[in-house]
């Protein structure tokens, strides 16, 4: 390096960490070599992230959270989003970029997730990684549940009636705790708004910060890989981890093909299936929002309907309390218990690689009732449905409440004392 | 394992996920501009008088093939400048009274319409040949896939008149349910070639103008991934160079 170029670095270091945090989080972040497949997601999770913000800057300049009709008797916020698809030069791309990437984000952050269960990334120490993470998803659900009212649809407007209606069931404080969320009786203009003003600022807020949180977290206690063993625990004579190599280069260069990977992927549903045969945007959200014509069959996006599965199964009242507000228990219960995974987890090691087969096939049948879960959520409810989600639920909380048995008397190799490649 | 698990288990899943049927003809959609100006004409002769299609601007028919001066001499009835959308002058509240609901909004009639029983396309292909006379309805017609609908046939001088003929049948789980065949009763002045020909040019339209830049949306799709795809090589190649020295 030049002089000169040397002389305004240390200019700047002396009034801001700036080469201190890039050997710390970049050049001198020691990461194990060993990473797979699995380890891009948590990479393009950040680059859905970032894809979600600027799109979504863009679409905020045309859009119009206003549920009044305009001359045509359509209401403005519907007419807004397809004045951006038509009108608005480029607009059809950044809108379905935007509601492509809504998708995108829970399938990359659903594989990042399984990717912990798989490799036991949870464990001590990275227990407030995890707990970090628990939040993103809460906030990542509460992100997308509150932008999907906002084309004003139909499957927008009745969604998000159903939900918010759930919240009334909460005794006592429940009704009014409903019209505190709506800021109105019924779903109407008033919600739109506030949902409008969580969905671009409040909650991206939030986001950022657990996920600046998540990563800060990570970097300080480094990161798990596939044999589930720690590498800080032999360091060459240079002080490094023996089986850690510098997160830059190597892996910017290696989650550079990751991304390129994800955005084929990610394009070829833009630009081939931006509808993503009616899973991404469904049918119905095509017809304006009308509070007098309920939808025969009102389904949550693909990527709720698991929880949604578990709110449906419980069918009982108890003390005396509607079952509704059971289900809605058992459903924000689904999501929370994902956070005490390190203190259920007893098995003597980590990853998969060296767990018995007990807990490979409990895996396996927690990943397929998950499937069966996500499925009937999207289907009307039948008696027999019913049976087989309640089914599902059981061992979706089984999966969890179970683990500290049978993560101790499974059958585990000895893990290795080095990575394996 | 994980697969045979869920094969086992997703087969009897999708035999429990049945629910009311509908029969869809599918629509031999047309991305030719003859078929698509053929459709527009239909469209704002028969359709846009109580359908409004409020997010499509008349300049946009040039991506058809139409000049300015053909769009204002023969399509445009309800507007003055060639910018404006195509709005219609029955007032919603007065629709209501004559048809019992407004008429919906025909811009992008053909997203909304997609079912798990086939496409837009198809459901307005079926149901736009499928009104039948029905003197019980207030305006005298009735439709197979639309039971009850307020809309009169108002393609019935190009079709003619269908007649319905109702069969109670038995469902196989023991229901009865009514099953409308329709027969030709007064021929219209197409045949029923030509009719369906002229419906699936109007279909075509209604799909064309859903996303007008679904074709251009398509043709930028290929090059952007052609780009990714050399741009993948290249950054696996400079991944290997990186990571030749680590084992």
């Amino acid at each position: 390096m030049t002089t000169k170029s040397q002389a305004v670095l240390d200019w700047i270091d002396a009034r801001f960490p700036l080469t201190s945090t890039i050997k710390g989080h970049l050049t001198e972040y020691y990461a194990p070599k060993n990473f797979n497949f699995w380890y891009f997601f948590g990479s393009l999770a950040l680059l859905v992230l970032v894809i979600q913000i600027v799109t979504g800057i863009f679409l905020v300049m045309h859009y119009k959270p206003d549920a009044s009709l305009n001359a045509s008797g359509v209401p403005v916020a519907f007419a807004s989003v397809e004045y951006i698809m038509r009108d608005v030069p480029g607009g059809w791309i950044i809108r379905y970029m935007h509601s492509t990437g809504a998708s995108a984000f829970f399938i990359v952050v659903y594989l990042h997730m399984f990717r912990g269960l798989l490799y036991g990334s949870y464990r001590k120490p990275r227990e407030l990684i995890w707990i970090f993470g628990t939040l993103i998803f809460l906030a990542l659900m509460a992100e997308a549940f509150m932008g999907y009212l906002l084309p004003w649809g139909q499957m927008s407007f009745w969604g998000a009636q159903v939900i918010v209606n759930l919240f009334s069931a909460i005794p006592v404080i429940g009704p009014d705790l409903s019209v505190v969320i709506r800021g109105d009786f019924v779903v109407s203009d008033a919600t739109l708004n506030r949902f409008f003003s969580f969905h671009v600022i409040a909650v991206p807020l939030i986001l950022i910060g657990l996920v600046a949180a998540h990563i800060v977290a990570l970097h300080e206690v480094g990161s798990n890989n596939p044999d589930g063993v720690e590498i800080k625990k032999k360091k060459g004579a240079d002080g490094h981890p023996l089986d850690g190599i510098p997160f830059h280069p190597y892996y910017t260069v290696k989650d550079i093909v990751g991304v390129v990977g994800f955005l084929i992927v990610f394009s070829f549903i833009v630009f081939f299936a931006p509808e993503g045969g009616g899973y991404f945007l469904e049918f119905n959200n095509f017809i304006p929002a009308d509070p007098l014509k309920t939808p025969p069959h009102i389904a949550p996006v693909w990527y709720f309907t698991p929880f949604y599965s578990i709110l449906r199964a419980v069918t009982y009242p108890l003390l005396g309390i509607d079952a509704k507000f059971w289900g809605v228990v058992a459903m924000g219960a689904a999501v929370v218990i994902i956070a005490f995974l390190p203190w259920l987890d007893r098995s003597p090691v980590k990853s998969i690689r060296y767990k018995g087969g007990l807990f490979k096939a409990i895996l396996a049948v927690f990943v397929v009732c998950f499937f069966i879960l996500g499925y009937l959520g999207v289907l009307p409810p039948t008696p027999g449905r019913t049976l087989v989600s309640q089914i599902c639920s059981v061992i979706y909380f089984g999966f969890f409440l179970l683990m500290p048995w049978y993560s101790k008397i499974d059958k585990c190799k000895p893990e290795p004392d080095r990575v394996t490649g | 394992m994980k697969k045979l698990l869920s094969a086992l288990l997703f087969a009897p899943l999708l035999a429990l996920a049945s629910g009311p049927e509908l029969h869809l003809d599918k629509a031999p959609v047309s991305t030719d501009p003859a078929a698509l100006q053929n459709g527009a004409k239909i469209f704002v002769n028969y359709c846009l008088n109580c359908h409004g299609a409020s997010y499509m601007r008349y300049n946009r028919l040039q991506e058809i093939g139409l000049s300015e001066q053909m769009i204002k001499d023969n399509l445009m009835f309800t507007a003055d400048k060639i910018g404006e959308p195509m709005r219609i002058a029955m007032q919603r509240d007065e629709a209501k009274v004559f048809f019992g609901a407004a008429p919906p909004d025909l811009t992008v009639i053909s997203r909304s319409r997609a079912s798990e029983f086939g496409s837009g396309a198809d459901w307005l292909y079926t149901y736009l040949r499928s009104f039948y006379r029905d003197e019980s309805r207030p305006t005298g017609w009735n439709n197979v896939i639309f039971e009850n609908v307020g809309m009169p046939h108002v393609l019935y001088e190009l079709q003619g008149q269908q007649v319905a003929k109702v069969e109670q049948k038995d469902d196989g789980h023991g229901n009865k349910v009514k099953e409308i065949s329709l027969e030709p009763g007064t021929p219209g002045k197409l045949s029923k070639e030509e009719y369906d020909k002229a419906t699936a040019d109007l279909v075509s339209y209604l799909v064309w103008m859903g996303e007008p830049m679904a074709e251009k949306r398509k043709s930028i799709g290929t090059g952007v991934i052609a780009f990714l795809g050399l741009l993948f090589v290249l950054s696996y190649l400079l991944k290997k160079n990186f990571w030749k020295d680590i084992h």
